[in-house]
């Protein structure tokens, strides 16, 4: 008995057409997991059910059925009953979702008043026990606080009980945690499955993650450009997927085995939503293209196991073969180190009082020390808040350091004033995370990629004539340097700023999480690019990120950051393969993996720590399930594994 | 023969029109400009409202151009100029300039308003009109009819005109009549130009065709008529909206930019500025000012050759003073927005690249602003023009012998407490006011929806 069923849903605005026609049921206590590229229109489907479409877009046919009566007929005032009474909702971003002047209790209150006869303090009780139920310590207190006294965790957290509050069968969580960091992303999702279990509450989950939908989910739908492409149980879907689209999604993961070659990208992007279709709405993209996928569209064929997928091709789609690449592309160890960063501080002072004075420092570098070699790539990776971005722009003098020494090439930076720093820029240049925020949206491509070079009077006089082939290094066409940034997609963007930054020669290329705006597919695009780009210009990276996946796929060198230091480094096999400290161990733990496999490390509980109140003695010991007495004491001296591999921990082995 | 008379304003507001059209012509090259302003000239509203504006600032301009006629030859002298400076408006208007009355008459009356002992007579009577109604001669009896005449034959001037425009249009463009009509024809909402144009058409003619036999909007208190008041006062709001915008713009950028990016004790120092400016209360600050430049004008009279130099120069003080005090509004917009650019990641791109601090502000911070700064333009203007009537009525305005809304309104005051009331004035100030601050921001709320970046799509 389904407990939902959508049938032909179809949504416009105005002549696009974000959902256009999609089917599923979802059972009683299943999981359902919504997977697909931004653009696909999973989160219009969401709002589309739960009637809450921004006001230009419109329901334009299908029905939505809730414990068998259809939601779309409903009026205004039945549908507030249904939301959050019937169908809870959870959304991506924690920090927004939230009222940050009303106190948790009264949210929750709120939700509690709407749907069940409690008042008061029975409302407070009960906000109280569901605190405690998603896994809220000392609930009591949390009710006074607000918002802002949360992690992004502990918001989320709320967010579900908020969501818990009207008892709903269904609960719709939309990317639930995408905007959350890994360790806390396994704690949330263990949290939801837990809830699903002991309440019998159905789950429909959005996801671009095949990791988390691998960790999730019972069954798979995967959506592309408005419609199901593939609907599988989970274990038919990650042991073959049967779409074209779906076997590339899973090529184009970057992982261990993939390393050194290149990863599978799917060419092109999702179609626009006001594009009409004529056949198959993946054929653009498609390497398995016949005669028949243009003319007609594709209707569904059950492969077997209830995996069925809207493709002509006969059987289930060929695997993806990897192309082979040239080999890994890292320059030998030994050479002099490119950069060579010691003691690294930035401390952001906190000013008090009518007179400003500094009265502590938010210490969000705090004595770093790492080297890197010329044409290597040392990852940088932690969670969020952690330093690590902190840590690239100061090594980059774009932030200047509280103290400690950055060298580059043997040239000591800090002390440079930024005249002085002028030409040394060129060796070292940066891209940035958000691809859309990275490009002035007033000026042309080719104005935005000579900029640099003008102001580094790099390539004399005729850094016009220059651009045309920085496109084509990286993969745009010349012709595009008239054109404005909003013309371009978010993958092409970020070849644009790659390409800036390769105008000016560096040898030394800080990249912040290039990829962690994008898509599967087109961050494959990216790192591919990113690899060519080593091989040819001998470029070294530092990359700073936190998914361990890219990471296995791409870097020589690891560095762990945890509270503003390096914890633990190394090769990426050392770091990778055997992790000793015990941070490093619970953040590879907690990378919901493709295969479905847990592992036996236990899961990071509670937050990373304020850096402008480190804990004293070894920064991790509150959290860490090895600590004891002497952890509290003094920070950790460094203990070498061996020539490359350095942990901080007293209790490694 | 006439001698050229060009004054400080005249200068400024021609300089002004000048960089207009030069940066049209700037605009006209730049894609993302050139589809916002496409989208205003899409809009029927905004070109309703533009063309009315248009109106008034083409009477402003005819305002604007300044001569002093010469007297007549004497023998034996060289050629002497009149010492009245007149504009190419009061030209056209002679008429309506000229022809003053003793004293109040009321809108298309035929006698004055008050009651004189009349010659060979112990009564006191209502006079006949010098000018007002002359015309009819001593048979009154046909003043309705006359009228009713001169506003047809008005309407059917106004009328002919328009469709002379209309299909001459059509003809340039090669569109049908009535096709053009329709809002959106040939990519502009030319069908709105031409519908707000009849109203002003037919407006204009039955304003001339009455106003060769009448006082349209009656006499005020020394016998001037009203109609000329009104049309005279046009200028002196027009000047105080965009000289002031002028004085302040720069000086608001500027500020609003430095304190935002460079930060530290530079922001300090403009935020305290600005603080410490807007906590004093406006009127009494502009006033201080305008007494002070008073005094400065009245001690220096060789400065100024003619009187109308002399109201001119306080008109430019007011703007500059109104310009100094005025800017704190926008330079704080400037500042909040360019905190956030500062932080965006192509700001910190060029910083990788060793871009110079003026060098960034100029290429990235400016061209981001650019929307938040024509916003402001646009709905500072009718602010201001309401600011000048309210200097003006409270007396620390401009000149008493400029003419402005301000001064009219001043003037109603009094006007108002008569008995019998006097409400023309004060009716046609108010009409003419209402008309371009309510065309200045209905144009400025499209231009505001056509370049906010969260509404287009």
């Amino acid at each position: 008995m389904s407990i939902l069923a959508v049938k032909d849903l179809a949504i416009h605005i105005g002549a696009a057409r974000p959902v256009d026609g999609i089917s599923f049921d979802i059972a009683a206590g299943e999981c359902y997991a919504l997977l697909g590229e931004s653009g696909c229109g999973k989160s219009m489907t969401a709002l589309g059910i739960m009637r809450l479409l921004p006001a230009a877009a419109q329901v334009t046919g299908g029905a939505v059925g809730f414990e068998g009566g259809d939601l779309l007929a409903l009026p205004e005032s039945g549908m507030r009953d249904i939301r959050g009474g019937g169908i809870g909702m959870i959304f991506q971003e924690p920090a927004t979702s939230l009222n940050p002047v009303l106190t948790v209790g009264r949210q929750i209150s709120e939700a509690l008043e709407l749907h069940t006869a409690l008042r008061g303090a029975a409302a407070r009780a009960r906000a109280a026990e569901l605190l405690d139920q998603v896994g809220i310590p000392d609930p009591l207190r949390r009710l006074d606080e607000y918002p802002f006294q949360l992690s992004g965790g502990l918001r989320q957290r709320v967010m579900i009980a908020c969501a818990l509050a009207g008892e709903p069968r269904l609960l719709i969580a939309d990317e639930p945690t995408t905007a959350l960091d890994v360790t806390i992303q396994a704690q949330v999702l263990d949290l939801l499955d837990e809830l699903r279990r002991k309440q019998g509450m159905a789950l429909f989950l959005i996801t671009h993650d095949l990791g988390v939908v691998a960790r999730m989910a019972d069954r798979v739908g995967v959506m592309y450009a408005g419609q199901l492409v593939e609907e599988a149980p989970r274990e038919a879907f990650f042991a073959q997927p049967a779409h074209p689209y779906s076997v590339r999604l899973f090529a184009a993961l970057p992982d261990a085995e993939r390393r050194g070659g290149r990863l599978a990208t799917i060419p092109g992007s999702v179609p626009a939503a006001d594009v009409r279709h004529e056949g198959c709405r993946f054929v653009e993209r498609c390497s398995e293209v016949m005669p028949e996928c243009r003319s007609a569209p594709p209707s569904w064929r059950d492969v077997d196991g209830g995996q069925r997928v809207r493709c002509f091709l006969p059987g289930a789609a060929p695997a993806v073969a990897a192309e082979v690449g040239a080999g890994d592309t890292a320059m030998a160890a030994g050479s002099t180190p490119l950069l060579e960063v010691k003691d690294l501080q930035v401390h952001f002072p906190i000013r008090r009082g009518i007179l400003q004075r500094a009265v502590g420092a938010v210490r969000a570098v705090d004595g770093m020390s790492l080297r890197l070699m010329p044409g290597r790539t040392l990852a940088l990776v932690g969670e969020s808040g952690c330093g690590k971005t902190t840590a690239g722009k100061a090594m980059l003098q774009l932030l200047r350091p509280t103290a400690g020494s950055v060298q580059l090439d043997g040239v000591e930076l800090t002390t440079r004033s930024s005249n002085e720093l002028r030409p040394l820029r060129a060796k070292m240049q940066m891209v940035f995370q958000d691809p859309f925020a990275s490009l002035n949206p007033r000026l042309r491509i080719g104005d935005i990629i000579a900029e640099g070079m003008q102001a580094l009077k790099v390539g004399a006089g005729d850094a016009a004539a220059k651009v045309g082939p920085l496109l084509e290094q990286v993969g745009l066409r010349a012709d595009m340097v008239t054109r404005y940034p909003h013309e371009f997609s978010g993958g092409q963007r970020q070849r644009i700023a790659i390409a800036r930054a390769l105008a000016v020669n560096p040898q030394l290329l800080v990249c912040d999480e290039p990829t962690s705006a994008l898509d599967v597919s087109v961050q494959a695009q990216i790192l591919n690019l990113l690899s060519d780009l080593q091989r040819d210009l001998k470029l070294a990276y530092l990359f700073i990120t936190h998914n361990i996946a890219v990471v296995d796929y791409l870097a020589h060198d690891v560095a762990v950051m945890y509270l503003g230091r390096v914890v633990e480094r190394g090769t990426a096999e050392e770091v990778l393969r055997q992790p000793r400290h015990p941070y490093t161990k619970a953040l590879l733990a907690a990378v919901p993996r493709v295969d479905g496999a847990r592992s036996e490390v236990p899961k990071l509980a509670g937050d990373m720590p304020s850096p402008a109140n480190p804990p004293a003695g070894c920064h991790f010991h509150p959290r860490c399930p090895l600590a004891d007495e002497s952890c509290r004491r003094a920070y950790p001296a460094e203990t070498l594994f061996s020539a490359t591999h350095a942990v901080r921990c007293i209790k490694a082995v | 023969m006439i001698q050229p008379v060009v004054l400080w304003s005249d200068a400024l507001l021609f300089v002004l029109i000048a960089v207009i059209v030069a940066l049209t012509l700037w605009a006209r090259r730049q894609d993302a400009l050139r589809a916002a302003w496409a989208r205003v000239l899409k809009d029927g509203v905004a070109m309703a409202a533009a063309t009315v504006l248009a109106v008034f600032v083409l009477i402003g301009l005819l305002d604007s151009l300044h001569y002093r006629a010469r007297l007549p030859d004497q023998p034996g002298t060289t050629a002497r100029y009149a010492v009245e400076v007149n504009s190419a408006l009061d030209a056209l208007l002679s008429d309506l300039r000229l022809r003053a009355e003793k004293t109040y008459s009321a809108p298309l009356a035929t006698h004055l308003y008050a009651k004189e002992a009349l010659e060979n007579s112990t009564q006191r009577e209502f006079p006949r009109l010098k000018h007002g109604g002359a015309h009819l001669g001593q048979d009154l009896s046909n003043r309705e009819f006359d009228i009713a005449i001169r506003v047809s034959r008005g309407c059917a001037g106004g009328l002919v005109i328009w469709l002379l425009l209309a299909t001459l249009w059509c003809r340039v463009r090669g569109l049908e009549l009535m096709a053009s009509l329709k809002v959106g024809a040939g990519g502009t909402a030319s069908g709105a130009i031409f519908i707000t144009l009849l109203p002003i058409l037919l407006l204009f003619g039955i304003a001339i065709s009455l106003g060769g036999g009448y006082h349209v909007f009656g006499t005020d208190k020394v016998g001037q008529d009203v109609l000329y008041l009104s049309l005279k006062s046009i200028r002196t709001g027009l000047l105080i909206g965009t000289l002031t915008t002028l004085v302040m713009l720069p000086v608001a950028v500027l500020l609003g930019i430095l304190a935002g990016y460079v930060g530290g004790w530079v922001d300090d120092l403009i935020q305290y500025l600005y603080t410490t400016l807007s906590s004093i209360p406006g009127v009494l600050l502009i006033a201080a000012a305008v007494l002070m430049m008073q005094v400065i004008i009245d001690t220096h009279p060789q400065w100024f050759a003619t009187s109308a130099e002399r109201a001119d120069a306080r008109l430019l003080a007011l703007c500059l003073i109104l310009g100094m005090t005025s800017w704190t509004g926008v330079a704080r917009l400037l500042r909040g927005e360019t905190l956030k650019l500062r932080e965006l990641e192509f700001v910190q791109a060029a910083q990788a690249f060793g871009v110079g601090r003026f060098a960034i502000m100029r290429r990235h911070i400016l061209p981001n602003l650019m929307h938040i700064v024509l916003i402001a333009l646009v709905m500072d203007f009718s602010g201001l023009v309401l600011a000048e009537a309210v200097l003006s009525y409270v007396g620390v305005g401009v000149d008493p012998s400029t003419i402005s809304f301000g001064t009219m309104i001043n003037t109603a005051r009094m006007e108002l407490a008569r008995e019998p009331m006097v409400w023309w004035s004060l009716v046609a100030a108010f009409g003419f006011m209402f008309a371009l601050v309510l065309a200045a921001n209905l144009f400025a709320d499209a231009v505001r929806d056509a370049f906010d970046p969260r509404s287009s799509v």
